[in-house]
């Protein structure tokens, strides 16, 4: 029965929902070696900085962050940015009417966010996608057979995944009707209607930094899983203390339960 | 309470006595504290422990998520964000709420398929057995509710496939799938009363769960020799049994604590592998996700409900016999309620009065490939439903439905058990002087005797 008990333990984990793409990808997501993956990973405070960079200047045109408040650009465990940095960069960030009152706008003191007007704000971008849970809400590994073990190595993919489609493009377009389609080898069905949005190059860091696409797209994909984890650090600690202070209780109850049935078994082999 | 001859509470103090007989609630709790438990309880007894901390984890998290979450289709996924970014601790919560679920469903999988394996549901605890399932039935709806909370793409989805199953009775299907939806889609109402049941439902659940406990302490727990425990006197029961407190609470514990750790590595280290990414996508009407996907704990029911298509003969014969009333739809409906049904009628499909699987030898076979057969239909179930996955998964619940109706009720008329032990006390001295148990390891052939009627 023990054997049985491992077996379904086991077997329960590799059957736990092979996480199917919206789109049923076929394209090869790449492993990404992020600084956030295992049990101990955190983010990488100056990589969020930049990401924050990149997604201000180049994806929050189209894109919004609607559930993610300003304030959190402060937290530890974040971007941790200074907060009369954020506060600029509030004020940046919002056009006029949106701070119909800003005596009572303070996106770093705001603690009660009843009304979400304190988070970035949302884009109404038609077919625009909110960028505030991506990063969670996209699988990048499913195999093998789709039993989705692989997702216990290498993560659930949602950075990956995001890596992978900032850098596959091929450079093809076309038009159908009036929409210009890119060809995207990581994009389900191959063809994505959002143009490249990075290129070498395309974002000067200070200070400087490496700015080819590729650690673009990793430093965009590590501030939009924060974007959609913030409290990735919080949790994994809580996780560590949980297991630490269980294991050693688990000890102790072991020793206890072994004393109190030793002389019962005792009994029972000598009668 | 459970027959079994033992000590009672007997008031000591003034207060006690004067309490005891207002309200002989200190007795009760005693009774059922020390009710004698045979000593040779093994590591599968652990699970009923395990589930009422999940029912306990569960409402005590429910609750306080509940204080935060707003039940409105424009504000329930981003109250979900609220507790996730604004909530003290919220976070937490909600990771322990979501995996508690899935905690709660592998113990009652291991519970469910312990009992079918050492005859727990056999006579005299067939009431157990029935509550028991009750309440897997009610866990399964209340999972089912929880789900679509979040208002994401799965919750969404899922509940506008799920109700579309009571759309697929004949006649009145339409009606019923209206009124539970309250309209004529998911919608905000569907969201409101899903909400409320969801609170509702643990609370039937923990009522039950009182009564499955009254009810096998009133038998007396089953074992794994299958053997009852002798209640001719107090020193004869002894021998067979011990105290459940200290001895198997703190055993219990023991073993509540090591899959708590495990249960913790997965929360904190892992909080979304259990689930679907989708469900981070806001509800939308207009856009269905490819595959539709249950959490893992349906999956082998969902694959017994899409494994009934309408080219399979049963399905044919069923809408030929019925003039079309009963077609593929309404077949795969029935078929997955009638797998959870066959569950409950175990007690009188089973024909064997051997109770433990381990005295047994054909019965332990057929048994393993139920085990099997089980996680085979749950990996059928999240893989699309074409090619050969369809024909896995209409093998699957064939023999699922052949294990109850047809291998059970023969199995006890051919099968030669094996010798039992004469009673728990000799069970457990063979367990503590081998390590192993006695019946099927220790007999030769020469020594199996003929069926025990």
């Amino acid at each position: 029965m023990i054997r049985t008990t491992i077996a379904s333990v086991l077997t329960v984990f590799a059957l736990a929902t092979p996480a199917i793409p919206a789109g049923g990808g076929d394209g090869h997501i790449e492993d990404v070696d992020f600084s956030f993956e295992g049990p101990f990973g955190t983010y990488d405070q100056h990589q969020l900085q930049r990401g924050l960079q990149i997604y201000t200047e180049n994806c929050s045109g189209c894109h919004g962050l609607r559930y993610v408040p300003i304030r959190s650009l402060t937290e530890s465990g974040g971007p941790a940015l200074p907060e009369d940095q954020v506060r600029a960069y509030a004020a940046e960030l919002f056009v006029p009417d949106e701070r119909a009152n800003p005596k009572h706008y303070d996106p770093v003191k705001d603690e009660y966010v009843v009304t979400y007007t304190s988070n970035f704000p949302a884009n109404p971008t038609v077919g625009a996608p909110d960028l505030s849970m991506m990063a969670k809400a996209r699988a990048g590994f499913h195999g093998p057979y789709g039993l989705g073990l692989n997702q216990l190595f290498k993560g659930m993919g949602g950075p990956e995944y995001i890596v992978a489609i900032l850098t596959s493009y091929t450079g093809e377009e076309k038009t159908v009707g009036d929409t210009t389609l890119y060809e995207n080898t990581a994009y389900p069905g191959g063809w994505i209607s959002m143009s490249p949005p990075l290129s070498d190059g395309a974002i000067t860091f200070e200070p400087e930094h490496a700015n080819d696409v590729h650690h673009l797209a990793e430093d965009a994909a590590a501030f939009l899983m924060w974007a959609a984890e913030p409290k990735l650090a919080q949790r994994k600690q809580a996780g560590l203390v949980g297991v630490l202070m269980l294991a050693i209780l688990s000890v102790l109850l072991y020793l206890t339960n072994k004393a109190l049935w030793a002389p019962v078994k005792k009994r029972a082999k000598s009668a | 309470m459970s027959g079994i001859p033992h000590d009672h509470y007997e008031p000591k103090t003034g207060g006690e006595k004067w309490l005891h007989k207002r309200l002989p609630v200190v007795g009760l709790l005693y009774d059922t504290l020390m009710i004698p438990t045979p000593k040779n309880l093994n590591w599968m007894w652990i699970w009923g422990i395990v589930l009422t901390f999940c029912l306990v984890l569960q409402i005590v998290t429910g609750i306080i998520l509940a204080m935060h979450y707003t039940p409105h289709v424009d504000q329930a996924f981003a109250s979900i964000e609220h507790i996730m970014r604004n909530v003290n601790g919220g976070f937490m919560l909600r990771y322990l709420h979501m995996n508690g679920a899935s905690l709660f469903f592998f113990a009652v999988y291991l519970h469910i398929f312990r009992g079918l394996y050492y005859g727990s549901y056999k006579s005299p605890r067939e009431v157990t057995w029935i509550i028991g399932m009750l309440i897997y039935l009610l866990m399964m709806a209340t999972g089912f509710l929880g789900y679509v909370l979040p208002w994401g793409q799965m919750s969404f989805w899922g509940a506008t496939v799920i109700t579309g199953l009571f759309g697929a009775i004949p006649f009145v299907g339409e009606p019923i799938q209206t009124w539970l939806l309250g309209g004529p889609a998911v919608d905000n109402a569907t969201l409101n009363r899903f909400f409320s049941l969801h609170y509702l439902l643990p609370f039937v659940i923990a009522g039950l769960v009182v009564v499955h406990i009254w009810a096998f302490h009133t038998t007396g727990n089953n074992n794994p020799a299958g053997v009852d425990v002798r209640k001719g006197s107090k020193a004869e029961a002894e021998k067979d049994t011990l105290p459940f407190w200290p001895y198997f609470v703190i055993k219990d514990l023991f073993a509540l604590v090591v899959i708590l750790t495990v249960f913790f590595a997965i929360v904190g280290f892992m909080p979304n592998y259990l689930g679907h990414p989708d469900n981070y996508i806001e509800a939308n009407a207009l856009a269905t996700p490819e595959h539709i996907v249950p959490e893992w704990y349906f999956l082998p029911f969902y694959a017994i409900l899409r494994a009934f298509t309408s080219d399979v003969w049963v399905v044919m014969l069923a809408s030929w016999v019925t003039g079309g009333i009963i077609d593929a739809k309404f077949f795969g409906v029935l078929a997955m309620f009638g797998a959870i049904a066959v569950m409950a009628l175990t007690p009188w499909l089973d024909t064997s009065s051997i109770k433990s699987g381990r005295y047994r030898p054909m019965f332990k076979m057929w048994f393993a490939l139920l085990a099997i057969d089980f996680v085979v239909l749950m990996w059928c179930g999240a893989q699309p439903a074409e090619g050969i996955y369809g024909i896995i998964a209409l093998i699957a619940s064939a023999y699922w439905f052949a294990y109850f109706l047809v291998i059970l009720p023969l199995l006890g008329v051919i099968e030669k058990p094996l010798p039992l032990p004469d009673t728990i006390e000799d069970d457990f001295r063979a367990k503590v002087s081998h390590g192993t148990a006695t019946g099927a390891a220790d007999a030769t052939p020469a020594e199996q005797e003929g069926p025990v009627s």
